[in-house]
């Protein structure tokens, strides 16, 4: 039961920051959905406490289910790639979105400095 | 059949992508491994057709580890099929590139590599995680890509690939732990005719087939790719327009035919969401002014004609739907490649700009009007062949209203293309003015950023041409920016380079090939097919019982 409102509690928490203007918030956002489905993963094997499934040394009975375990491992180093590069995104945001109001509220629409990717184009 | 070569395909081009991410300096080195292992993906994918065209499936159990726990590599008919239809497609818009320099950029044969690793890796998975992670590794290559190359808007664009495509990465992804947790195991041959069975897995593989459709852009998830796909270089839309999407088509083609055993109940769903798409695609193609814009609308459409095939899970409309997948992926990515050549060589794409192309470009007019044919339906070339047999298949379910609008959005799809053909090739040139703005301006002034400025500066260049009357016209030929050719005195001189139309000529006359050889391909497709509806040896590939 923990688990099932920890999943719902992240998702809803990261749909609500997906919504957002900024990209920041965006990329916060993804971060907790994939932590919600993290623990989708987790929870479709055993969540009990079992033993460590290494070969020769514990009985299949006892042991915990691998599987969701490399399934979570993989999905945390794809996540955590993503989120690097959409933050690389974000700190290259400029002239295309006056209204982002991502970092800075009192900032006016158009007013923005040259930044690095106007001068690259 | 067991086969230690099939995971080769997919470890190659990723081992090279990694050597040639180290390799600094040699330009030359670079393209030739940019080239080279797609021709030897092309040779592999002959390959494996050769093998599986009499219904045999290949397999290789990754590691050695038993049936049913190893990760399974597999080749039926389908895979082989799109394996070499994705390397053809590779290879040709990876010569593009290289003729237009997009290829020049430091890392891009390597994210091409990486890129086709994935989708080598995708089409030949069995193994639902594996498809997750396989998307993965298509998909951020293509983040950079898109990023990488093309107009002012590319980032924009870039953040909105991103943010679309982790969000249906993630809701797949979610699919998946919802199979597990209520099926226990993630192998597609251990998943056969399970959500057939079982409600519980429907629900959850319905969550992954849902992510699968936002990643094929079906109606009315598609708007991610319309305001994308025209943001980047157009050799990087053509790449993505022949894999992407496709790849999610693939996917869907597989997981229904394999985990829902071709279930009856849904296929309503099916049919109501892709005439939809088909519609909505072409409609809103009527709305846009450039080349690529109206091309990727198409795209959609086109999209929701190969799903329909699917949705109508007979032998026939399988069968259809598979030739038009292939057809589509060839025809669609030449007009990609041959108003990207114009794009590349006149500056820009916009229709009200350009006009007289017929005259100066008569292979390249030569080249679009055969693809564009095609992707309308007409003989000879695939496209007839492609919607006659969907059409055929259409009609055995007695599903009217879908054959209408199939028939419908064929005709408005004509219209689109002699919209295309009406302006850009037969319609009057456009006066110096507006010409030399647009060469003026490049492709990396996209829209309305770089239109003020370079409206005024050669306005005053054309009128200095204007003055000097008949002599070289200095002025405007110092504005021609963007590597190409200056304007000469007629304007009559082809603009576009051989090397840039070879691309698109080579998929025109595939596309006609296939129409007049047509028999062929539609041996392949009823055998891919035939996979597809009876899928015991599929399973008995996969889990060796």
């Amino acid at each position: 039961m923990t688990l099932a409102l920890s999943v719902g509690v992240l998702a809803a928490g990261g749909v609500y920051l997906v919504l957002q203007r900024g990209m920041v918030r965006i990329v916060l956002g993804f971060v907790l959905l994939s932590h919600a489905v993290n623990l989708l993963l987790m929870s479709a094997g055993v969540t009990a406490r079992r033993e460590p499934p290494l070969m020769d040394t514990a009985d299949p009975a006892t042991a915990a289910d691998p599987l969701p375990q490399a399934f979570v491992l993989t999905a945390i180093v794809i996540a955590f790639s993503i989120t690097i590069y959409m933050l690389t995104l974000a700190v290259t945001r400029d002239e295309d979105d006056p209204e982002d109001a991502g970092t800075e509220p009192g900032a006016e629409p158009g007013t923005e400095p040259v930044g690095p990717s106007e001068e690259r184009a | 059949m067991n086969t230690p070569l099939l995971p080769l395909v997919v470890a190659v081009p990723l081992l090279l992508g990694a050597l040639l991410v180290s390799l600094e300096h040699s330009r030359r080195l670079r393209t030739a491994l940019l080239l080279g292992p797609s021709a030897a993906a092309v040779a592999a994918g002959g390959w494996l057709i050769a093998e599986t065209r009499d219904g045999t499936v290949l397999v290789h159990n990754v590691g050695l580890w038993p049936d049913g726990i190893a990760i399974p590599f597999v080749a039926d008919a389908f895979s082989s099929l799109m394996v070499t239809a994705t390397a053809v497609l590779t290879l040709v818009c990876s010569a593009f590139a290289v003729s237009t320099g997009t290829a020049r950029a430091r890392y891009f044969p390597a994210l091409v590599l990486f890129l086709s690793a994935g989708v080598y890796g995708a089409l030949l998975t069995a193994d639902l995680f594996n498809l997750f992670v396989f998307i993965e590794v298509m998909l951020l290559p293509s983040y950079g890509m898109l990023a990488m190359t093309g107009g002012l808007n590319r980032l924009g664009a870039g953040r909105l690939y991103v943010a679309v495509n982790l969000l249906t990465s993630t809701v797949f992804l979610a699919g998946v732990a919802l199979i597990y947790g209520v099926a226990g195991t993630v192998n597609m041959g251990e998943l056969a005719g399970a959500a057939h069975e079982s409600p519980l897995v429907a629900i959850a593989a319905g969550v992954c087939l849902l992510a699968l459709s936002v990643k094929a852009a079906v109606v009315p998830v598609h708007g991610w790719l319309t305001r994308t796909y025209p943001a980047t270089s157009p050799a990087v839309t053509a790449l993505f327009s022949g894999l992407h999407t496709k790849v999610a088509i693939y996917a869907i083609y597989r997981m229904y035919a394999v985990l829902f055993d071709g279930d009856q109940r849904y296929l309503w769903i099916g049919l109501v969401v892709f005439s939809a798409t088909m519609v909505v695609g072409v409609i809103g193609a009527v709305g846009q002014d450039t080349t690529r814009s109206i091309l990727v609308f198409h795209m959609i459409s086109q999209i929701g004609y190969i799903l329909i095939g699917v949705a109508l899970f007979t032998p026939l409309g399988l069968m259809a739907g598979i030739f038009y997948l292939v057809h589509n992926m060839v025809a669609k990515t030449s007009l990609f490649l041959s108003t990207g050549a114009i794009e590349h060589a006149y500056g820009h794409s916009r229709l009200d700009r350009l006009g007289g192309l017929a005259r100066r470009e008569p292979l390249l007019a030569v080249v679009f009007i055969g693809a564009a044919l095609s992707l309308a339906g007409l003989p000879p070339f695939s496209g007839f062949v492609a919607k006659l047999t969907l059409a055929l298949a259409i009609v055995e379910e007695g599903q009217w209203a879908v054959l209408v609008a199939a028939i419908a959005v064929s005709l408005i799809t004509l219209m689109s293309m002699l919209k295309i053909w009406g302006t850009v090739f037969w319609g009057p040139k456009p006066d110096d003015t507006d010409e030399a703005a647009g060469t003026g301006t490049g492709i990396a002034t996209d829209e309305p950023l770089g239109t003020p400025a370079a409206r005024t500066a050669p306005d005053s260049g054309a009128a200095a041409a204007g003055r000097s009357a008949g002599t070289a016209p200095v002025s405007v030929a110092e504005a021609t920016e963007a590597g190409a050719e200056p304007r000469d005195d007629e304007g009559t001189r082809p603009r576009v380079r051989p090397g840039l139309l070879a691309p698109a000529l080579v998929l025109t006359v595939l596309t006609l090939a296939l129409g007049l050889g047509a028999e062929a391909m539609l041996d392949l497709s009823t055998q891919a097919a035939q996979n597809l509806l009876d899928t015991s040896s599929y399973v008995e590939a996969v889990i060796g019982r």
